[in-house]
């Protein structure tokens, strides 16, 4: 890769994944993330993109039967965060989500940004004020909400409530942030408005995105990593992956060829 | 395109295809006519038990004034100067719901939390049939167990405790009720959908947490209506009270004394202590009455709470 320049926040190496039916999900996945930039996952379904993805945040931990077997370890602490002695619970307080379909809790905008720091324990209500303040601030949401901040959720705009989900999600101030396919339920206006939001983001935090619009990922990320079925085919500088990949296999699916 | 495509069809076509179409038509509504009987049938037994209800209290009240009926503290029926005051038996039937509720909300809701978002899959299979196998109990078993079990049981604890009172037969109606709330709660809360809880999960809640602050949250209409379902068969319940409360019509809402609820002189009445058609008979109407307009109550409260805890996603 030609122009690293940022330190690596975290990275996986040689990671597999069984899913609980024994299905191998993910073949032997080594990759780094760099800090405060933008990586995007992209390949067809089933490539295992959002399987990887959600390793992140021990996510699979939910359902059992599911396998890890390898590591992802976080920077500049060195810890394995797939670590059986590592509580999934404090991986998920460095690291967080945010998921295909806005999924905002069924309480009003200003607790579902407080959710965050209300299950750390946090109870001073200056603190969570201003958390919530900042994070509505950072997620692009405030102006629209202000007036309004013990609405119940469900009453935004699906892009409102992605947003809203991102803002839950800045409130704890975590390291890395994921999303899963974040646009993939919204109309392209919403859609602009996020991705405007995560190169913002990338200013602050280091993102994973997985998409499944080539093109979104063009535009919002800075390094792109094709899968398929299972197995990382390339990963690279976007604007090397967009135009000039490595891999046939890259370019058969960046050119439609495929997928 | 689309309206080239819809012109096109010749004629012949369409009139065959409406040919058979007719048939299917008629089949239809033969259909949806039965269905409507059948539903209709539900309507019609309601408003038929209403209408009688009606009619019969209404000769009830040409005997006795409304007002005695709702004040009098008394309800002796049997005796030779009768007074007919509902209140006894409203106290006897709010005491025993009330002691009922008490147990069946806290631990329905516990287990219904239990079942939904902790146990695992072979226990939840495990647990739910046996607990809904003690819906399946006949109430009368339930009433036995109250006089000849708890209530002896209770009286190692609180000596003074009489044979017939209403904190045992309240008890073993909680009892009864539990698994009406936890499979309905439970129901509920099943039906929350899993991106809500990956959405707790995702920022770093507990298991707890998140059923507390977000799975329940969610599933509040279901399980308020679970709560209405336990209020109505505790204050409708029969049997048990009947047998271990004591029958006696009693103003008091100290569930260590005995009393009657009104289905327990319903029955008692109903099971032939008192002549037919004369005014203690017809007292059973509008006691019924009263039954039906608190269980209509709770209802409608039940039905305002819903709606105002509606949550949609």
């Amino acid at each position: 890769m030609a122009t690293i320049t940022s330190p690596v926040k975290a990275e996986s190496r040689d990671l597999n994944f069984y899913y609980s039916s024994g299905h191998k999900a993910l073949k032997g996945i080594s990759m780094a993330l760099y800090e405060k930039r933008i990586t995007a996952l992209i390949g067809p379904s089933g490539c295992g993109k959002s399987t990887f993805l959600r390793c992140f945040n021990r996510m699979h931990d939910l359902y059992p039967g599911n396998k890890y077997d390898g590591q992802i370890v976080m920077h500049p602490d060195n810890t394995n965060i797939l670590d059986s002695g590592v509580d999934p619970i404090e991986v998920r307080m460095r690291i967080s989500m945010v998921f295909q379909k806005p999924n905002p809790f069924p309480k009003s905008i200003y607790e579902n940004v407080a959710y965050g720091l209300r299950v750390r324990g946090e109870r001073n209500k200056r603190v969570v004020d201003d958390k919530v303040e900042e994070a509505l601030k950072g997620a692009a949401l405030w102006d629209e909400v202000k007036n309004r901040l013990h609405d119940l959720a469900f009453n935004l705009s699906g892009g409102q409530q992605q947003r809203l989900c991102i803002a839950r999600a800045l409130a704890t101030d975590p390291e890395i942030m994921l999303f899963d396919e974040p646009t993939s339920a919204l109309d392209p206006i919403a859609t602009a408005s996020i991705e405007e939001l995560m190169s913002e983001l990338r200013n602050k935090l280091t993102i994973l995105v997985v998409t499944h619009n080539m093109q979104q990922a063009a535009r919002v990320s800075d390094y792109t990593a094709y899968m398929y079925l299972g197995e990382l085919i390339e990963y690279d500088d976007t604007d090397k992956i967009f135009t000039n990949p490595g891999r046939k296999e890259t370019e058969d699916y960046i050119t439609g060829k495929f997928g | 395109m689309a309206s080239q495509v819809l012109q096109k069809p010749a004629e012949p076509t369409i009139s065959a295809r409406l040919a058979k179409n007719v048939r299917r038509h008629v089949l239809e509504r033969v259909i949806e006519f039965i269905l409507m009987l059948a539903a209709l049938s539900a309507v019609a037994t309601t408003i038929s038990i209403v209408v009688i209800l009606l009619y019969e209290s209404f000769t009830f009240f040409e005997h006795v004034s409304l007002w005695d009926f709702l004040t009098d503290t008394q309800w002796t029926p049997l005796f030779e100067n009768a007074h007919y005051g509902i209140l006894p038996l409203v106290s006897g039937t709010l005491t025993t719901s009330a002691i009922a509720l008490a147990v069946a909300i806290p631990l329905g809701t516990i287990g219904a939390i239990y079942l939904s978002e902790f146990a695992s899959h072979r226990t939840r299979e495990i647990v739910k049939p046996i607990l809904e196998l003690l819906i399946g109990v006949p109430t009368v078993v339930f009433g036995y167990f109250a006089l000849l079990f708890v209530t002896p049981l209770l009286q190692r604890i609180f000596p003074e405790l009489p044979g017939f009172n209403m904190l045992g037969p309240g008890i073993v109606m909680g009892i009864m009720i539990i698994p009406y709330i936890s499979s309905m709660a439970e129901d509920a809360m099943r039906s929350v959908p899993m991106s809500m809880r990956e959405g707790s999960y995702a920022m770093g809640a507990t298991r707890f947490q998140t059923a507390i602050r977000v799975v329940a949250p969610a599933a509040i209409s279901g399980i308020i209506a679970a709560y209405i379902l336990g209020i109505s068969r505790a204050v409708g319940e029969t049997m048990v009270v009947a047998l271990a409360a004591g029958q006696q019509p009693n103003l008091t809402f100290n569930p260590m004394e005995s009393a009657a609820t009104i289905t327990a002189y319903i029955v008692q009445v109903a099971m032939g202590d008192l002549p037919h058609g004369s005014v203690g008979y017809q007292s059973i109407f509008a006691a019924g009455l009263v039954l039906m307009l608190m269980t209509l109550t709770f209802n409608i409260i039940g039905h305002i709470t819903r709606k105002k805890f509606r949550e949609t996603y």
